[in-house]
């Protein structure tokens, strides 16, 4: 150990595959298999009407290719766009649900059984390409929350899901969010009623297991006048050798007063060291401040999948309204990541932060693209702006593209960059003090991450952690 | 405590040590002075253990023990201690956090219990009493924009946390205006016990009037060309560094 180097990653933890019986659907996409997908989930003529536009509009569309990140050609024919563990039909109650799916998500660290749930969290968890269980909803709906399965939600809450759904990503707002329309499977939905402060966590964890499908699930937040939510969401996916899709589409919605804080720590399978397998994460997230006063916070901690492609945004509509992103992403090995945000200010005062840590190691390539949008109905906006790379080894790069459009003369802008590579001098200077290399480098790179962790709730401020010094263990020697 | 012999070390192929001998007991003060470029910098390096340099011939053996042998971290947990000449900044780490993180390493290796905060912040309040230091640098990130007269200040007090048995202090003393000088060197001379040594890195005599050192050693070219009592220090601030020059090659 005499140098700053690249040696062997620690296993993916989260790698196995849970052996069980998987209802598919053939590969490949038409409108007949949308037809079928949207029979399977029983779903009212609108929703298929809706994701059968969105098909026609897809195929019209060409995949992105302004995104620093390099991959062979996917072939959306070979893809499987449903997949679900086969079990009972309708499940009253967590004893109907196949035990090696509750193991999976135990060994997963979610467990679902009564007895073992996280305190404080309600968890929808999410295999493959449907919700197999959702915790604490009766508690949830006590205080007229709504927290289920999108597809229970469209069953269930067809007027609210009507109103909402596309309404802050239409679906043919990009290449991926028009699939994710056309296909979407399952994901979550919540709802939070006028004045209410949700008492819970809520939090979805999605398992992608079958091999050849990808993940398209969509993610519906409402929060009413004067509420308040926190939800988070993880994943994981078995090692496989082949690169698996997770085209996602997450939209809120906060109106007047009203706060969603969304965090994410995604962690898919990113890949061994020769860039074999992994996830390919395009994901279209958004929130719209539609309310005067509201605010969305988003938190991401982006340390899976092999390429990583999303901007979770903000559209401050509403007066006064508030947008942030805290966001940290870790590339090694091969991985590649071009992820940032956008912060579009159309009301009066509004206010957006962005707060991006970019950690690059072995010969990972990390990009913050972001924008600033003022328009000319917002006066006073405010932004500021701070972006951070850090390197660790030579062989890694770091980039930077912050777009910047303002059309408001009383906007204020600030920008502030940084870029510092983890030296052999700091690591020493450590050591020189007692501490090994390893503690030293996930003291650096927490340090270096401090703004975004204090953002997380604290549970997962502790995994995020864990989870950084895991995917960079090895990187420092 | 200390004994080198015939020392070789080299960086990048350049041979910097060319046959260091030095004897350090407990209790002594050494100060080790000579002009830039002669390796005063590399020796202090070479025994902290900066993986840059390479060990080319020679031995330290450090309490009875083959120091080259032992990992940086090993050797600090085992009492050796170099105040650096530039101090490394760590963001959002504060000062406080880092030098408990230090010290419970240093502590678990001894098989002491390790430190909670608030043991920690007792024993700390005592330590910066002691080099009358306040508590301002403990909560700020380590070294992060820190003066040059802070960045040396704060070494000093890592040192009266980490009670080291071999402290090596490399040019502590420059860029320190006067007031500065005095406060660290003294506070220095206070972490003075009959069980510790203390090396003392240094181009200039000025910190020695704080700090009385028993040896006085001229390092020119790599290798010690001269040693005398602290007399030394004083002859050589009126002669310059060429008399030694010319002295060592009579």
């Amino acid at each position: 150990m005499t140098s700053i180097e690249t040696q062997v990653l620690q296993p993916y933890k989260y790698g196995f595959v849970t052996d069980i019986e998987s209802d598919d659907v053939p590969a490949g996409l038409s409108e007949d298999v949308i037809r079928l997908i949207s029979a399977k989930k029983g779903e009212p003529e609108f929703m298929l009407e809706w994701r059968l536009k969105a098909y026609r509009q897809w195929v019209k569309m060409a995949e992105p290719a302004w995104a620093n990140v390099k991959h062979p050609p996917i072939d959306y024919q070979s893809i499987v766009y449903y997949a679900a563990p086969k079990q009972q039909k309708s499940l009253d109650s967590l004893e109907q649900v196949d035990p090696k799916l509750l193991e999976t998500f135990e060994k997963l660290g979610i467990p679902l059984a009564e007895q073992k749930r996280l305190s404080g969290v309600a968890v929808d968890a999410v295999f493959d390409s449907v919700s197999v269980a959702t915790t604490f909803k009766e508690t949830l709906a006590q205080h007229g929350i709504v927290f289920c399965p999108f597809s229970e939600a469209v069953r269930e809450h067809p007027e609210l899901v009507r109103r909402y759904l596309g309404s802050v990503v239409p679906a043919n707002d990009n290449f991926f969010a028009a699939l994710n329309s056309a296909v979407f499977t399952d994901g979550s939905f919540a709802y939070i009623p006028k004045g209410v402060r949700c008492p819970l966590e809520l939090s979805t964890y999605f398992r992608i297991n079958a091999a050849a499908s990808g993940q398209f699930e969509r993610t519906l937040i409402v929060a009413e006048e004067g509420s308040y939510v926190s939800y988070l969401e993880g994943c994981s996916a078995p090692m496989r050798d082949a690169n698996q899709l997770h085209a996602a589409v997450v939209e809120l919605v906060a109106l007047d007063d009203a706060q969603i804080k969304y965090s994410t720590v995604q962690n898919w399978y990113p890949g061994d060291e020769q860039g074999r397998g992994g996830i390919y994460n395009f994901v279209t997230k958004r929130g719209k401040c539609a309310g005067k006063n509201s605010k969305i916070s988003w938190t991401q901690v982006e340390t899976g999948s092999a390429i990583t492609w999303k901007y979770p945004g903000c559209i401050l509509q509403g007066d006064n309204s508030i947008g942030e992103f805290y966001s940290v992403a870790v590339t090694n090995n091969r991985q590649q990541a071009d992820t940032g945000t956008k912060m579009i200010h159309i009301g009066k005062n509004t206010k957006s932060t962005i707060v991006s840590k970019g950690i690059s190691a072995g010969h990972g390539q990390n990009t913050y693209r972001g924008l600033v949008k003022i328009l000319k109905g917002a006066t006073g906006a405010r932004n500021y702006s701070q972006c951070d790379s850090m390197l660790i080894g030579d062989q890694c790069g770091a980039h930077t593209f912050p777009y910047i459009d303002v059309r408001n003369s009383t906007a204020i802008m600030e920008h502030e960059a940084s870029t510092s590579k983890i030296g052999e001098d700091q690591i020493f200077y450590c050591r020189q003090r007692g501490l090994s290399a390893e503690d030293a480098t996930s003291m650096i790179v927490n340090g270096f991450c401090k703004e975004v962790f204090r953002e997380l709730p604290m549970e997962f401020a502790v995994e995020a952690q864990r989870l950084l010094g895991i995917s960079l263990e090895g990187s420092v020697g | 405590m200390l004994e080198i012999s015939n020392l070789h070390a080299s960086v990048e192929g350049k041979e910097i040590l060319r046959g260091i001998d030095l004897v350090v007991r407990a209790g002594e003060v050494h100060a080790i002075m000579g002009p830039n470029g002669s390796g005063k910098s590399t020796l202090a390096q070479v025994l902290a253990g900066h993986p840059a340099y390479t060990v080319t011939a020679g031995s330290v053996t450090y309490q009875g023990r083959d120091l080259l042998e032992m990992d940086p971290e090993e050797r600090a947990r085992e009492g050796v201690f170099l105040a650096f000449q530039y101090p490394v900044a760590i963001r959002g780490i504060t000062n406080a956090y880092f030098l408990r993180a230090a010290l419970n390493a240093a502590r678990k290796h001894r098989g002491q219990p390790e430190l909670d905060p608030l043991e920690f912040l007792d024993l700390l309040a005592d330590k910066l009493k002691a080099v009358e230091s306040d508590d301002s640098l403990m909560n700020r990130p380590v070294n992060d924009g820190f003066s040059g007269g802070e960045k040396k200040r704060n070494e000093i007090v890592q040192m009266a946390v980490l009670e080291p048995r071999l402290a090596i202090l490399d040019e502590t003393d420059s860029g320190l205006d006067i007031d500065a000088l005095r406060t660290v060197a003294s506070a220095v001379d206070r972490l003075r016990r009959p069980d510790n040594a203390t090396v003392i890195v240094t181009h200039y005599q000025r910190i020695l009037n704080y700090i009385t050192p028993d040896h006085v050693h001229v390092l020119s070219e790599g290798k010690i060309v001269l040693s005398g009592g602290k007399e030394l220090a004083l002859e050589l601030e009126s002669k310059g560094y060429d008399w030694v020059r010319t002295e060592a090659t009579v």
